[in-house]
């Protein structure tokens, strides 16, 4: 029996399928999380270089994956959106966005922890750390340009093709930021560990990285269905009473 | 009557900006001494040592070329979306994109390339070597004009939003012109240490093609998108 995808491309039909598998996703993230941190924090040795200081990358790691990521599924939703002309797409793109700044700002704090004991700065201007902020930027711009505009499908449609444009200029931003910092030579540091990480310490890494996979979809489901009951005011599917 | 060639209805647009903009000199002014102006504040900021002034001089200039340029996009679909030439562009039987191709071009022969030719002028009061001043030039004449394609599409986009959307446009627009300033103010420094330039030329080249290219097509689908 085929499954029929096109079902759930309407948000009568996703509200309560989002409402359903969003508890099982956090639910998911939690015990990946508490698993993650008990091998990261407790089992996990200690780095003969850093000492315990390194163990903030369980966290870190796992933010600055998921920062690049939720953009670039964002932009896939906001690219399906604009071929398919589906509301949906635009809604779940917008839902997405909050957590991928989350994760980006995250990424960002946690450097800085880290950074102060190892190399002795707050903030060094690294590529990689100075493409996640001006990711950061590429997230606030998508949410304000939302906000900017009082129509909602008007609102949708400007920033998926503001979204787009980030989408095709992150790699060049990457790139040019690499090259600057490479050609300026100041700051070499460089965050590539030792080849032979600790199993236990990828094993962690992995984990954490899954538990926040599985937070950004519960997240992002929940939002998803908050901004499905706000549009659908007044719809009777919704009026009814018979969902959640 | 016959129907308007593509090229006709492109020069003619251009005309008809040129105009505009004449008629409204002191806007146009207004942008280019903004620049001078912004350059002129970090000396008496940073302080007027030769060395110091060499050293910033190459990004001191790229980043008041930045902001210059970023002012005067508000102006460019701003009138005619509020007067209806806008609508009237996207209904005219010639592809959108063509169109707002000319506009971006008079848009970048009005402030952009004004801010060009000045240039060499602000990089004697930073006593930036003859070379280093060329290098300048050109890269300023490679990059405005991404400056410009790119912020069409942030002109576009904050058409009739909340609050006018200056202060938007800048969020939008300003991270994406950051490769243009990485490369441009980067030849210059380049070219003062007397290292090669070509390859920082070649890369704003290459910026440059893809903003041809890319810029007006999302440009005329956030004009139409503003006026849906």
């Amino acid at each position: 029996m085929a499954i029929n995808i096109w079902k759930y491309a309407s948000p009568q039909t996703f509200y309560p399928l989002a409402g359903k598998l969003a508890p099982w996703f956090l639910a998911l993230a939690a015990v990946l999380a508490i698993a993650g941190l008990y091998l990261g924090l407790l089992v996990a040795p200690p780095d003969f270089q850093q000492g315990n200081a390194y163990r903030i990358i369980f966290i870190h790691v796992a933010a600055a994956w998921m920062s690049m990521f939720i953009y670039l599924v964002m932009a896939f939703w906001c690219a399906v959106g604009f071929a398919m002309n589906t509301r949906l797409s635009f809604m779940m793109a917008l839902a997405l966005a909050p957590t991928g700044a989350l994760f980006t700002f995250i990424a960002l704090w946690t450097g800085a922890l880290w950074g102060k004991p190892t190399w002795g700065a707050w903030w060094v201007w690294d590529a990689r750390i100075t493409s996640e902020l001006i990711l950061l930027f590429l997230y606030i711009g998508f949410l304000s340009l939302h906000a900017a505009i009082e129509d909602v499908r008007r609102a949708d449609r400007a920033a998926a093709l503001l979204a787009l444009v980030g989408a095709i200029n992150v790699p060049i931003i990457y790139y040019s930021v690499k090259w600057w910092n490479t050609l300026h030579q100041g700051a070499s540091v460089s965050i590539t560990r030792a080849p032979s990480m600790a199993s236990t310490m990828l094993m962690a890494m992995l984990i954490m990285s899954l538990a926040a996979w599985m937070y950004a979809i519960g997240a992002s489901l929940l939002r998803v269905r908050i901004i499905i009951a706000e549009r659908e005011q007044g719809a009777q599917w919704l009026e009814a009473g018979a969902l959640p | 009557m016959s129907a308007l060639t593509l090229q006709s209805m492109f020069s003619a647009m251009v005309q008809r900006d040129l105009l505009l903009a004449l008629r409204r000199r002191a806007d146009v002014l207004t942008t280019f001494f903004f620049f001078v102006i912004v350059v002129s504040l970090f000396p008496l900021g940073i302080g007027a040592q030769p060395d110091t002034l060499r050293a910033i001089a190459p990004g001191v200039v790229w980043v008041a070329a930045l902001l210059a340029s970023m002012l005067a996009l508000t102006r460019l679909y701003a009138w005619d979306h509020a007067d209806g030439t806008l609508e009237q562009l996207v209904l005219s039987p010639q592809p959108l994109v063509i169109l707002i191709g000319a506009k971006v071009l008079t848009h970048w022969l009005v402030t952009g390339l004004p801010l060009v030719l000045i240039a060499p002028l602000l990089c004697l009061q930073f006593d930036v070597p003859a070379g280093a001043m060329g290098v300048m030039v050109v890269s300023l004449l490679l990059g405005t004009p991404c400056l410009s394609l790119i912020g069409s599409i942030g002109a576009a986009l904050t058409l009739g939003v909340r609050g006018g959307g200056g202060a938007l446009l800048a969020l939008l627009v300003l991270p994406l012109y950051i490769p243009v300033l990485i490369f441009g103010a980067g030849a210059v420094s380049a070219s003062a240490e007397g290292m090669p330039v070509g390859a920082h030329l070649s890369l704003l080249g290459a910026f440059l093609l893809i903003a041809l290219v890319l810029g007006p097509v999302a440009s005329a689908a956030a004009v139409r998108i503003a006026l849906e």
